[in-house]
């Protein structure tokens, strides 16, 4: 009996929260959805230069679903410059590829298929040897160069700038929320507002408050992340440190607004899948050229885009402070919306 | 005279649900107000607008001849809500250091001020400990203390006794009288208890958002010919409907 009406009393406190009710049915399906398009994205075929190839090679490459730009002529640059994803070369005989290799899993496949097709030819040249011209290409070996990393690059070299950034975001975001959110819950909030204190001063208060716990746990990720994890840092630590600081001050910003719209630490923690998940997915551990049009617009206004953007251009592939800066602009706006968001929002607490 | 709060004709509604049906109140200087009705009767939304924190759909409210919500007057105003609120991490005298850095008093005047309402509400000893080795009385009187913190000219109390022992009660109830009566604050207590009723020097009956009758406690007696309190408000409640 006792039970039945324990039994009882949990569905109907279920019932009254329509909003959890609502996060258990209905966001595994949007992040279901999500994960689905994501993962189904069109792959995008590769493009390769070419310079001094000759026009079997290159009809046989189209063949393979690779787009095939010829060059008259090459400087170090033109990968990166033209956004291809590699560069074949022919030099007395040898075939020489040069990979960009910005995103390990693609380079590989590029790499792949420009073996297939070359040792077909080559194959092909060597029975047609005692009738056709003389065979331009003298081995079926490639030159492998790489423009970022090497042979040895891994996905996770890639994935772990990223990974920083987002540890950084994820913890920063829950605890400054949970912060402000007790202060509700306890009634102190109330009580600071009914001192002179205006409101834009609690949310300073409270970025500068939590801001400085964030910049521990920041520097103590990177430091980690770079000195004992050895994870790859072509560019300056100084670069990821701002990166994570600013990506910290939005993960703060967010957090203290989002509490706003909970009423326990369990509602907070329900905002992890709204708020959080998606950042890992448009933080650049899927190639975002694959994602169908829409989601491109989505990634443009999640905070982490344009952190993990960052990271993996200073961490990985050497990028400046000017390099960055568009992705550091887009971050303290992000910061400053959610600031001036914050102030409003406590309006709810205190009409001045 | 010009009274110390003025309340005219004021509305307010959340959503639909009206919370409060023209209000008219006025308190002169050095008066103990109090407000008495039920829980949900809207005494706390009125206490919230006479603070500032909840603004009027319709009518005025001035504190100290200056109108309401402003966050100046919040300088002469000391708030005690229902709940304790306070921060249980820190130590009494953390949180009453804290609230007396938010009213902008300097270190000298904090120390004078903190030993002042410490030994007021006697918790003297216990000002070293962490709020939260606290016993539930120990935490109202801080709360007390923390209302009391900047000097202000007018206390609000939401509830002051709730939840408190008779004995505490009673000594919280004689330092409202002495704050009144010798330091001349203008005090407004809110509560559902008759006996607490009739030691004011004013009461208030509020009902549904609606002031049933006012008066002082002897001369409501009179009204409703009848010796009992509790009495009193059920008959004004019966007139009204």
């Amino acid at each position: 009996m006792r039970m039945t009406a324990l039994i009882k009393r949990i569905c109907q406190q279920m019932l009254r929260d329509k909003r959890t009710l609502a996060l258990m049915f209905v966001a595994p399906l949007l992040i279901l959805t999500l994960m689905y398009f994501l993962f189904n994205g069109n792959t995008v075929d590769p493009k390769l230069g070419v310079l001094k190839i000759d026009s079997g090679l290159v009809d046989a490459f189209k063949k393979a679903d690779i787009k095939v730009k010829q060059y008259e002529a090459v400087t170090k640059d033109t990968v990166v410059d033209d956004d291809l994803d590699g560069l074949l070369q022919q030099d007395n005989g040898k075939l020489k590829l040069t990979l960009r290799n910005d995103d390990p899993s693609k380079a590989k496949v590029l790499q792949m298929k420009v073996n297939q097709v070359v040792a077909a030819e080559f194959q092909f040249k060597m029975m047609m040897k005692s009738s056709g011209p003389a065979p331009t290409i003298t081995s079926k070996s490639i030159d492998v160069n790489y423009v970022y990393g090497n042979a040895d690059t891994v996905f996770f070299d890639v994935l772990s700038p990223i990974l920083v950034g987002f540890f950084v975001f994820f913890f920063v975001f829950i605890i400054s929320g949970i912060g402000l959110l007790r202060e509700r819950t306890t009634g102190t909030l109330e009580r600071l507002l009914s001192t002179p204190i205006r409101r834009v001063e609690i949310v300073t208060a409270y970025l500068v408050g939590y801001g400085i716990f964030a910049v521990i746990q920041t520097m103590i990720v990177v430091f980690y992340a770079i000195n004992v994890l050895d994870i790859v840092l072509v560019g300056s630590i100084w670069n990821v440190l701002l990166i994570n600081l600013l990506l910290a001050l939005v993960a703060l910003s967010l957090g203290i607004l989002l509490s706003t719209f909970a009423a326990s630490e369990f509602q907070m923690i329900q905002f992890i899948p709204i708020a959080v998940i998606p950042q890992v997915f448009f933080a650049g551990i899927f190639p975002l050229e694959g994602m169908a049009n829409w989601l491109q617009a989505v990634a443009k206004i999640i905070p982490m885009y344009y952190a993990g953007d960052a990271l993996k251009g200073v961490m990985y592939k050497g990028e400046s402070f000017s390099e960055i800066s568009g992705n550091l602009i887009a971050l303290v706006i992000f910061a400053a919306i959610f600031i001036v968001l914050n102030i409003l929002a406590l309006k709810k607490y205190r009409k001045l | 005279m010009v009274p110390t709060i003025k309340v005219e004709d004021v509305n307010k509604s959340y959503g639909k649900k009206p919370v409060l049906n023209g209000v008219n109140l006025t308190i002169p200087k050095g008066q103990l107000f109090g407000l008495i009705g039920p829980s949900g009767a809207g005494k706390t939304t009125l206490v919230k607008m006479i603070v500032g924190m909840e603004k009027a759909d319709t009518g005025t409210i001035q504190v100290l001849n200056q109108k309401m919500p402003n966050l100046g007057l919040l300088q002469e105003i000391g708030y005690m809500a229902q709940s304790d609120a306070l921060y249980v991490e820190l130590t009494g005298e953390e949180n009453l250091k804290f609230f007396a850095s938010l009213f902008g008093l300097n270190k000298d005047v904090q120390k004078t001020r903190i030993a002042y309402v410490a030994s007021l509400v006697n918790l003297t000893e216990d000002l070293k400990k962490r709020v939260a080795a606290y016993s539930g009385g120990m935490k109202r009187r801080l709360s007390l203390a923390i209302a009391l913190i900047q000097d202000p000219k007018i206390l609000i109390l939401d509830e002051p006794t709730v939840g408190i022992d008779p004995e505490l009660k009673l000594s919280i109830w004689k330092e409202f009288l002495r704050l009144k009566n010798e330091e001349g604050k203008t005090i407004i207590v809110t509560t559902h208890v008759m006996d607490e009723a009739v030691k004011c020097d004013y009461v208030a009956m509020v009902r549904d958002g609606r002031i049933l009758t006012s008066g002082s406690p002897t001369e409501l007696k009179a009204l409703y010919e009848t010796d009992d309190f509790d009495e009193v408000f059920l008959k004004a409640g019966v007139k009204q409907s």
